[in-house]
C-alpha cells in the first residue's frame, strides 16, 4: 500500500460527525453519575471502533474486531441501561444492523430436559441476530456443583455463535464480578472471546444522593431541604443494610415515598379538609422519607417490621 | 412443465428467475420483516405442483429484527437436505389468521426430472389427466 495518494487520507471529524456518537457519549456523562471509570473505557471503545471504521474504509484493517463484552458489576450500578447506550454506538457506528437489545437469563437460554437446550438458544441468538444480545447473571449458565446441566451445552452453542457470526451479534455478559471470574475459569474459551472487560464500580453516598435527585426530577417531584437531608441520612442508613443495590434501592425508596407522599395528601384533604396547590401535589417532603423502616427497625427479614 | 425453459420446477416466486443469492435472499427477508411478517423455512422432495403442506423446518420464526437470523437457519436446512427443495414463506397476520403472503424457492435438487402426462381412459372416450413426477417413483429420502 502505498502511503501518496490523496485518497489514503480519511477526515476523523467528518467520520465522527456523521455518525452522531459524539450524543450518545455526552448522553452517557449527562443521565448516568459518576461511574467514571466506565464511561472512560466507553470512549476508548468508541475511539477504537471510530478508527478501525476509518482503518476499513482504507482497507489497513480486514476483519472486524471483535465487539463481545462483559460487564462486572453489583446490582444497580447501571450496567444494564450502559449496555443499551453501547448498542446504540454501535449501530450508529455501523458495526451491528439493528439497534435493538435481546435481554435474556438463564432460563431463556437453558431447556428443561434433553434437546430442549440447543433449540432454545438458537432461537434467542436468532431472535437477538444484528443486535446485541443481553445476558444478565451469566454465571447462572455453569453449574458446575451439577455435571449433568444443560448450561454447559447452551454455552457451547454460545461460544459457537460468538465465533462463527461475528458480524451479526454481539454479546454482553453481565454479572458479580466474583462469580463472573469463577465462571471465566471454568470456561476459559469464553473469557478470551470476549475482547472488554468492564467492571461497573459501586456508587458512593454523594453520588447516590445525586442520583436520587435525578430520579424525583424526572419523576417531576421536589425535595426540600429537609427532605435531601433526610435522604442523606436514608442513603447512609441503607447502605450498610443487607440486599442494597445502589441505584434500584433509591429508585425504590422514592418510589415508597410518592406513596406515603400521596397518603398523606389524601388524608389531608379528607380528614382535615386542607387546600391543596400544585405545590403539595409535587412536594416530598421530609416526613415521607423518613418514615422509613429503614430508620426504625431495619429489614433485615422484612417481617417483623411492617411498616413498609 | 412444457411452458418451462428451463426444466425445473416453478412454484412460488422469482422461480423463473435464475436462483436467488444469499444476497439476494436476504433482501427479501428484510422486506417481509420490514412489513412485519414471521418466516419460516419449509422443505420436501415431492415437487408436485398441488403439494401445498412441506415439511416445516423447525417452527416459524416470530419477533425476529434481522435477516441473518433466517439466513443462518436456510443454511442450516441446506446443509441437511442438501438435495431437496427447500423455500421460505411469510406470514402476514394481518388477517387474524397468520396467512401465507410470500413464499419463494431458495435450493432444489440438481437433477429434475420433471413430470409425466398420464393419460387415463375413462367412460365413453374420455380421458382423464395426471401429472405424475418421476422422482416419486422411489420412496421418500431416495429421490433426488
Amino acid at each position: 500500500m502505498t502511503t501518496k495518494l490523496p485518497s489514503d487520507k480519511i477526515d476523523i471529524q467528518a467520520l465522527l460527525k456523521e455518525s452522531h456518537i459524539n450524543e450518545v457519549l455526552d448522553e452517557l456523562d449527562k443521565d448516568l453519575v459518576g461511574l467514571v471509570p466506565v464511561k472512560q473505557r466507553i470512549r476508548e471503545i468508541a475511539a477504537y471502533l471510530l478508527i478501525t471504521k476509518a482503518r476499513l474504509q482504507l482497507g489497513i484493517e480486514a476483519a472486524k474486531p471483535s465487539l463481545h463484552m462483559c460487564f462486572t458489576g453489583n446490582p444497580g450500578t447501571g450496567k444494564t441501561t450502559v449496555a443499551l447506550k453501547m448498542a446504540e454506538i454501535l449501530h450508529r457506528l455501523g458495526y451491528i444492523r439493528q439497534n435493538h437489545v435481546v435481554s435474556v437469563t438463564r432460563d431463556d437460554l437453558v431447556g428443561q430436559y434433553i434437546g430442549h437446550t440447543a433449540p432454545k438458544t438458537k432461537e434467542v441468538i436468532k431472535k437477538a441476530m444484528g443486535g446485541v444480545l443481553f445476558i444478565d447473571e451469566a454465571y447462572y449458565l455453569y453449574r458446575p456443583e451439577n455435571e449433568r446441566d444443560y448450561g454447559q451445552e447452551s454455552i457451547e452453542i454460545l461460544l459457537q455463535t460468538m465465533e462463527n457470526h461475528r458480524d451479526d451479534l454481539v454479546v454482553i455478559l453481565v454479572g458479580y464480578q466474583d462469580r463472573m471470574s469463577t465462571f471465566f475459569k471454568s470456561n476459559p474459551g469464553m473469557s478470551s472471546r470476549i475482547a472488554h472487560h468492564i467492571d461497573f464500580p459501586d456508587y458512593d453516598e454523594n453520588e447516590l444522593l445525586e442520583i436520587a435527585k435525578l430520579m424525583v426530577s424526572a419523576m417531576h417531584y421536589n425535595l426540600d431541604k429537609h427532605a435531601i437531608n433526610a435522604m442523606k441520612a436514608y442513603i447512609q442508613k441503607r447502605k450498610q443494610q443487607p440486599h442494597f443495590a445502589n441505584a434500584r434501592s433509591i429508585r425504590n425508596a422514592l418510589d415508597r415515598a410518592r406513596l406515603r407522599q400521596a397518603n398523606r395528601l389524601f388524608n389531608d384533604a379528607i380528614k382535615h379538609k386542607k387546600e391543596t396547590t400544585a405545590e403539595d401535589l409535587s412536594l416530598i417532603t421530609e416526613a415521607d422519607i423518613r418514615a422509613s423502616r429503614v430508620f426504625n427497625a431495619g429489614l433485615d427479614d422484612g417481617l417483623n417490621a411492617k411498616k413498609a | 412443465m412444457m411452458t418451462n425453459p428451463n426444466g425445473i420446477v416453478t412454484q412460488g416466486q422469482f422461480s423463473f428467475l435464475p436462483p436467488l443469492t444469499d444476497v439476494q435472499i436476504t433482501a427479501q427477508i428484510k422486506y417481509a420483516l420490514g412489513k412485519g411478517w414471521a418466516l419460516s423455512v419449509e422443505y420436501t422432495d415431492d415437487p408436485h405442483p398441488r403439494n401445498t403442506y412441506w415439511e416445516m423446518f423447525g417452527a416459524p420464526m416470530f419477533d425476529l429484527k434481522d435477516p441473518a437470523g433466517i439466513l443462518m437457519e436456510i443454511n442450516n436446512c441446506r446443509k441437511t437436505f442438501p438435495n431437496h427443495y427447500i423455500r421460505v414463506m411469510a406470514f402476514s397476520s394481518v388477517r387474524g389468521v397468520e396467512s401465507p403472503t410470500m413464499s419463494y424457492i431458495v435450493n432444489r435438487p440438481k437433477n429434475e426430472p420433471g413430470f409425466s402426462l398420464v393419460r387415463q381412459e375413462t367412460d365413453g372416450r374420455n380421458i382423464r389427466y395426471t401429472i405424475h413426477s418421476y422422482a416419486t417413483d422411489k420412496p421418500e429420502g431416495e429421490r433426488y
